[in-house]
């Protein structure tokens, strides 16, 4: 039988290696000259994913929401290991905070049907909320474990986990299907394996197929789309028809989170006072900084 | 965060150019692979594309993860403790992960789990990788003793050990040297004997044998009592089993992670590869040629990152109130360096590509000879390919392993001080560059092995065609220039064959190699500067100083440099 599993993923800028370009004057990021990559923690959630897999068989089923350059993440959850991907994309989608976004997933979940484990990064490296995972959970009436740091023991209907917690750590059992947000130490994910780029690199998403056919009146995207299926290449994609979704919870109408303002803060040391060690000058730094809260 | 191939202009440069479409076709059976195997190309063009993206891969597992672990893999080296070899934590992690990516079988057929890559695809790994930490190429870089299997074993061999070096399972070694048998490997006295029922077991020992510990070992051992030369020796494959003791492994100067053992083989039970008497001969023959084109990558990554090392320092370190990189003392070592890593990897690709292609007419010939089909015309571009082969094979390898001592030489120069101590990259690289023009044969044997084609001038006709070719503008003058050096090294060659004195031969037989070398990497260098504006500058500089150093050494020759050999004895006090 195996243990199958649904691991989230997100596509994120790439923070980590910014070049000049990308920071425009304003303070705001020119995503478009940002590299994407996949988020390193759901990265790691795809490895303990896969590492079940390996142990106990199964499949592992990725699914993302985003638009349609995200197959790039997709294609490398491939390269890895994963066995299907889907890719959750339509325009209505579009300014999704983490509660439409949890909506949408939840939703594509009850559709995919069974599973053991729902994996997901603890947070993404753009939003940094770490809600997208828990607000899932809830909303498919699963219990959720956060932080996880390593999974002990795999039952044939729980799971042991231990998570990180400030300051150390606390082993929790829970029974299946649940899901879990990994944090990065939890694991080093594996390499892309060879054979697998080779045999995925071609995999596209309905949206891909249809770019293929556009300008080119000999291609029809169904016949496309049967082949690519065939080939064990297709992608799969879905919109919010296919999901029958509500529209009103999903993209910025189903988004109660309102951006009020982008700040670029800059901290920096102000003006400084030399404070001398006498006892007046003790108490007169002593009421400044109670007049500044600091103190009491 | 690095990637030792997508940030590597020269690499990528070359990796465009390959003319590896003829081999391709080849090895892809025109294809039809791409039925049985999901993985496995359709065309030219997606094995080019495939191959691209499994190096980019390599490159950032090279750079990203390997590299990291050197210095740690270099302090804690392999090390044996109660009669067992082991690997330092950092080559462990490394060998895992280019296992996990499929990496370890890059050379052999797809049914065993390969990848059925051309060597020159696979040399680009290994250049790569020996640029991350040279001596995991002593482990990763034994994927020819699996092709070694794939070329001349049995379908029950085959079947027996390739799957393993596919995983990542087994690794390999090649058991050849012993106390008494090292450059003269004719000398080899292992012991091969057959019971009554006709199964081989083996005896003896092995010294000097890198990674002796691997789980499948190609051995060569004496099979005809009494005999004393290559005639009487074949090639064995057995399992690394307890019959196989590791006596001890070396301390050694530098590839720290890299274990070297002293075998004894116990009445180990092996198995024979082709045919008996044909050991060296033929299997080693392929083997060591093989493995004399990976050290030449070993040394090409070598220099690489010693170059880089270089280049990076002398931009931070600051002298005088400014980099020393604005030094023109500093600069011009460091053009130096940069022309001549990217002479000796145009040299290393021709190389390989020669390579490639003499193998697949081999196999090709084979092929058709089994099908009874006529084969005279690739007989005759395999004749071809294989003289240029037994050339550049010895040549790069002479070339490149001498080459990047010079260069970790010159690059731990400009590091000052600072370079000399252990905690900097160049002393490890000065280090692990040593062994590279020793072992797989000393440089001297490589010119030894090289001298025959240089004598008969087996590239004649490539340079007059070269010669022949029109030139853009400037370069007409870097073109006489090499036809100055021809002239040199034509009469220096009529000089030598003349004096029919073999000694003196074979000590200028070096001066020959080197101005041989001079005239093809030049041409290399020339013909890439008429497509490649920035080319221009890497062959203006080699060629002017290969002239210089030509007209040096054709002065040794014709002023009698090496008349005093025949006082040795006097002189040697």
């Amino acid at each position: 039988m195996g243990i199958n599993s649904i691991v989230m993923v997100k596509q994120v800028p790439d923070t980590a290696n910014i070049s000049g370009q990308v920071m425009k004057e304003d303070g705001t990021v020119n995503r478009a000259k940002l590299p994407a990559i996949l988020n390193h923690e759901d990265k790691t959630a795809l490895e303990l994913a896969l590492r079940i897999k390996d142990q106990y068989g199964g499949k592992v089923t990725i699914i993302t929401m985003g638009p349609p350059r995200a197959s790039d993440v997709l294609r490398e959850c491939l390269f890895m290991g994963a066995d299907e991907a889907y890719l959750i994309s339509d325009r209505k989608f579009a300014g999704a905070d983490t509660l439409a976004t949890s909506y949408v997933l939840s939703e594509t979940i009850k559709k995919i049907g069974s599973y053991d484990f729902i994996f997901a990064g603890r947070q993404a490296i753009d939003g940094d909320t770490a809600q997208v995972g828990p607000q899932t959970a809830e909303k498919l009436n699963i219990p959720q474990i956060t932080y996880t740091e390593e999974i002990l023991e795999v039952g044939k209907s729980s799971v042991k986990v231990r998570r990180k917690i400030d300051g150390g750590y606390e082993i929790l059992e829970s029974k299946l299907p649940v899901l879990l947000t990994v944090i990065k130490d939890a694991a080093f994910p594996r390499p892309f394996k060879a054979k697998r780029i080779m045999a995925y690199k071609n995999a596209k998403t309905l949206l891909e197929l249809e770019k293929l056919t556009e300008g080119n009146s000999l291609l029809y995207v169904d016949q496309l789309k049967e082949e690519y299926i065939a080939r064990g290449l297709y992608i799969k994609t879905l919109t919010m028809d296919d999901l029958k979704l509500d529209e009103t919870r999903c993209g910025i109408h189903g988004s109660p989170t309102k951006v009020y303002k982008v700040e670029s803060v800059v901290l920096a040391g102000g003006n400084h006072e030399k404070i001398n060690p006498t006892q007046e000058e003790l108490s007169r730094l002593i009421v400044k900084l109670m007049e500044d809260h600091i103190l009491g | 965060m690095p990637n030792f191939f997508t940030e590597n202009k020269d690499l990528l440069y070359h990796f465009e150019r390959l003319g590896l479409e003829e081999v391709v076709n080849f090895i892809e059976d025109n294809f039809s692979q791409s039925k049985k195997f999901d993985y496995a190309p359709v065309n030219y063009e997606d094995a080019k594309e495939n191959y691209r993206r499994v190096l980019e891969v390599i490159g950032d597992i090279a750079g990203n993860y390997i590299y990291p672990r050197a210095a740690q893999i270099d302090n804690e080296g392999a090390t044996f403790k109660d009669g067992k070899v082991h690997y330092a934590k950092g080559t462990k992690e490394a060998l895992d992960m280019l296992s996990k990516a499929e990496l370890m079988g890059m050379i052999l057929p797809r049914e065993y789990g390969g990848l059925n890559f051309p060597t020159t695809i696979y040399m680009i790994a290994v250049e790569m990788i020996s640029r991350a930490e040279a001596s995991l190429m002593n482990i990763f870089g034994l994927q020819d003793i699996g092709r070694t299997i794939a070329q001349f074993g049995d379908a029950d061999q085959k079947e027996a050990f390739l799957p393993g070096f596919c995983t990542g399972k087994y690794t390999g070694a090649m058991a050849l040297t012993e106390p008494d048998a090292g450059s003269d490997l004719q000398a080899v006295k292992l012991h091969a004997y057959q019971d009554e029922k006709g199964n081989w077991f083996l005896r003896g020992v092995k010294r000097f044998i890198t990674n002796g510990n691997g789980e499948v070992l190609l051995v060569l051992a004496r099979t005809e009592p009494g005999s004393k030369d290559a005639r009487g020796l074949s090639m064995f494959v057995c399992y690394g089993d307890e019959t196989v003791v590791v006596r001890r492994i070396e301390h050694k100067l530098g590839i720290h992670g890299s274990p070297t053992c002293e075998l004894q083989f116990n009445d180990t039970p092996a198995q024979l590869i082709g045919e008996r008497r044909f050991g060296l001969l033929k299997y080693v023959l392929y083997l060591m040629n093989r493995a004399r084109v990976g050290i030449g990558a070993q040394s090409l990554g070598i220099t690489q990152e010693a170059y880089e090392q270089a280049l990076q320092y002398a931009k931070a370190r600051e002298q005088f109130g400014k980099p020393i990189y604005n030094l023109p003392v500093v600069s011009n070592i460091l053009i130096n360096m940069r022309v001549t890593l990217e002479a000796n990897r145009s040299l290393f690709y021709a190389a390989s590509v020669w390579l490639d292609k003499k193998e697949m007419l081999e196999s090709h010939i084979d092929k058709l000879k089994a099908e009874k089909k006529p084969y005279s015309e690739f007989n005759e571009k395999f004749k071809e390919a294989n003289k240029v082969v037994t050339l550049l094979t010895p040549l790069t390898k002479y070339l490149l392993s001498e080459s990047v001592n010079r260069i970790c030489y010159d690059s731990l120069q400009i590091h000052g001080g600072t370079g000399y101590m252990h905690e900097f990259g160049i002393e490890r690289l000065s280090r692990d560059a040593r062994i590279t023009n020793i072992y797989e044969g000393t440089s001297q044997m490589q010119i030894v092995a090289a001298a025959g084609s240089v004598i008969n001038n087996v590239l004649a006709e490539y340079f007059d065609e070269w010669e022949k070719r029109s030139y853009k503008g400037s370069l007409n003058k870097l073109l006489e220039k090499i036809i100055e050096i021809r002239a040199l090294f034509n009469d220096a060659l009529k000089y030598v064959k003349d004096k029919k004195d073999t000694y003196f031969q074979d000590v200028a037989a070096k001066d020959l190699v080197d101005l041989y070398g001079f005239i093809y990497i030049s041409f290399l260098l020339l013909n890439e500067s008429n497509e490649d504006q920035r080319k221009v500058f890497i062959a203006r500089r080699y060629i002017v100083d290969s002239l210089a150093k030509a007209r040096e050494k054709y002065e040794s020759i014709k002023n009698e440099l090496y008349a005093d050999i025949l006082h040795a004895d006097t002189i040697l006090i």
